[in-house]
C-alpha cells in the first residue's frame, strides 16, 4: 500500500513517498512520482485511488497557477492547504476524491510548514506526519527520533531509519522511494532511495 | 464434516484461584468454530479477488527501435469462449495504437472516439497530437464516467515527435507512462516472460519474438486468453503488423513433439 510521510526541519519541510503503481497484485510501474511540484515553493505528496490523485493534485495545481497569473502573487502554503480543504470537502457529500494529502511548502514570512490534509478534508498544520500502511511505523520512528529545528542530515537519516523500517516490517512494502524537500531555494527532487531498478535505457 | 473438537473443551480450571480477577479463565481457552460445510471456499474468494478481472493478455514495450504492442485474441464470457478471433489491437491513426482489455464495446468505441478527437486536433492546430496528449484526453474522458460502470485497461502506444511513447490508461482513471506494461488477466503471466528477457537495445525481431513468447506463454496458463498472438511495431513511420500466429500452433513450434523410444511395443502375434 501507499506510503507518504513527512517532517518539518530547520528552514525546510521534507516529503517522501513510494513510487510504486499498484494494481490488485500487480506493480505496474516501479517509479511513478507521487509527489507534485505545486510552484516554485510547494510541494504536494499524495496517496489514495490512482485517478482521483492524478486528476486532483493536478486540478489544485493548474488553480495556483491560475491564482498567481491573474494576482500577480503566488499563494501561501497556508492559503494553498486550505484551498485544498475546501475543494476536497464541497466535493465530499456529492463526489468525494479519495486522496490523503501531505503539502508542505517555505514561505518568506513564516518558513517552513507541512499540512496535513484527510481525504475527508481534514485539514491540519503539523510538524511531522504520515499515510498509508507504512504510517504504522513511520509515525512511531518520528514520535521517537524527531525535535524540532533538525538539519538536512538529521531529517534525511530519520527518512532513511524510517524507509529501512517499513521496509523491513511491512508485508507488502514498496521497494523504492522517492524524497523530496522544500527550503528557501525552492521545491526540488533531493533523491531516490531504490532497491528495484528498471531495466536501464541508456542515454544518447 | 464436522470437525471433532473434543480436545478443545475441557473443564479443569487453568488457574486456582477462583478471584473476580481470573473469572474469564476458568477453562481452558476454546473458540466456536464457524458452522459451515464450506471451510476453505474463502480460499477460493480470495484468490478470485486478486486475480485481474479483465479476460485478456495485451502487453506493450519501448525498445531502442520503437514499441512494440501484442495482444492474444479470446473473448469470453465467464467459462464460454465466446470468439477466437477478436482484434484486440485497435488502430486510433496510422502512428497510433490502442490495446483492448476489459469490456470490448467500451474500448472500441472509446478507442474510435479518441481517433475522432485527435484528428480534429489534428485540423485545428496543424500538427499531430503527442501521445502524451492522447493518453490525457482518454484518461480525462474515463475519468469522468469514473464509477459508471465502464471496463477499460488499455494502453495507448504511438510514435511522436519526442519518440516512442507508452501510456496505461484505464477505467478508474489513473494513467500512467511506462516503458513497459502488460494489462489482462494473463498479465502476471506475460510480465514474468518480458521482464526476464527485456533488453533496451533490441532488434525488431528479437523485440517481436520477445513479445509474441510472453503472449503465448500467457494464453498456456490462462484461461480466458488465446486464440492468435498478434504483434505490431510502432515506428518513425507509423505502424505495422508483424506476426500473427496461433497460439496452438506456437506451442508445437517452441514445444515440438519429438518421437520417444518405444520401451515395449506391442507385436501381433
Amino acid at each position: 500500500m501507499e506510503c507518504v510521510f513527512g517532517l518539518v526541519g530547520n528552514g525546510f519541510a521534507v516529503v517522501v513517498a513510494d513510487t510504486s503503481a499498484v494494481h490488485s497484485i500487480l506493480v505496474h510501474k516501479p517509479n511513478e512520482d507521487k509527489i507534485l511540484l505545486l510552484d516554485s515553493h510547494k510541494l504536494m505528496g499524495a496517496s489514495g485511488e490512482p485517478g482521483d490523485r492524478i486528476q486532483f493534485t493536478e486540478y489544485i495545481q493548474k488553480n495556483m497557477s491560475l491564482y498567481q497569473f491573474r494576482n500577480g502573487i503566488p499563494l501561501t502554503t497556508a492559503a494553498a492547504a486550505n484551498f485544498t480543504r475546501g475543494e476536497l470537502a464541497s466535493a465530499l457529500r456529492k463526489n468525494p476524491y479519495h486522496v490523503n494529502i501531505l503539502l508542505a511548502g517555505y514561505d518568506k514570512e513564516t518558513g517552513p510548514s507541512l499540512y496535513y490534509i484527510d481525504y475527508i478534508a481534514t485539514l491540519h498544520k503539523v510538524d511531522k506526519a504520515a499515510f498509508g500502511y507504512g504510517s504504522y511505523f513511520s509515525l512511531a520512528m518520528m514520535d521517537r527520533h524527531y525535535h524540532s529545528g533538525m538539519s538536512l542530515e538529521e531529517a534525511i537519516d530519520l527518512v532513511d531509519k524510517c524507509i529501512t523500517e517499513i521496509r523491513s516490517r511491512l508485508v507488502v512494502a514498496p521497494p523504492n522511494f522517492v524524497i523530496k524537500i522544500v527550503d528557501k531555494d525552492g521545491a526540488r527532487e533531493y533523491a531516490w532511495r531504490e532497491t528495484v531498478k528498471d531495466a536501464p535505457i541508456p542515454s544518447a | 464434516m464436522k470437525l471433532d473438537t473434543s480436545g478443545l473443551e475441557s473443564t479443569a480450571p487453568l488457574f486456582g484461584a477462583n478471584t473476580v480477577l481470573f473469572d474469564g479463565f476458568k477453562d481452558v481457552p476454546s473458540f466456536d468454530v464457524p458452522k459451515t460445510n464450506d471451510f476453505d471456499g474463502f480460499q477460493k474468494e480470495a484468490i478470485q479477488m486478486v486475480k485481474p478481472a479483465k479476460g485478456t493478455t495485451t502487453l506493450a514495450f519501448i525498445f531502442k527501435e520503437g514499441v512494440i504492442v501484442a495482444a492474444d485474441s479470446r473473448a469470453s464470457m465467464g467459462g464460454y469462449i465466446s470468439s477466437q478471433s477478436v482484434k484486440k489491437i485497435i488502430e486510433i491513426n496510422p502512428y497510433m495504437l490502442g490495446t483492448m482489455a476489459g469490456g470490448a464495446a467500451d474500448c472500441q468505441f472509446w478507442h474510435r472516439n479518441l481517433g475522432i478527437k485527435c484528428r480534429l486536433h489534428e485540423l485545428a492546430n496543424k500538427r499531430r497530437i503527442s501521445v502524451t496528449g492522447a493518453s490525457k484526453l482518454l484518461a480525462n474522458i474515463l475519468y469522468s464516467y469514473r464509477g459508471m460502470g465502464l471496463s477499460v485497461g488499455t494502453m495507448i502506444a504511438g510514435w511522436d515527435e519526442t519518440g516512442p511513447g507508452l501510456y496505461y490508461v484505464d477505467s478508474e482513471g489513473g494513467r500512467l507512462k511506462g516503458t513497459r506494461f502488460s494489462v489482462g488477466s494473463g498479465s502476471p503471466y506475460a510480465y514474468g516472460v518480458l521482464d526476464s528477457g527485456y533488453r533496451y537495445d533490441m532488434s525488431v525481431q528479437e523485440a517481436a519474438e520477445l513479445a509474441r513468447r510472453s503472449i503465448y506463454h500467457a494464453t498456456f496458463r490462462d484461461g480466458a486468453s488465446g486464440g492468435v498472438a498478434s504483434v505490431y511495431y510502432v515506428g518513425p513511420s507509423g505502424w505495422k503488423k508483424l506476426s500473427g500466429d496461433d497460439v496452438g500452433e506456437l506451442h508445437y513450434n517452441y514445444y515440438p513433439v519429438l518421437p520417444s523410444t518405444v520401451e515395449q511395443e506391442m507385436t501381433e502375434s
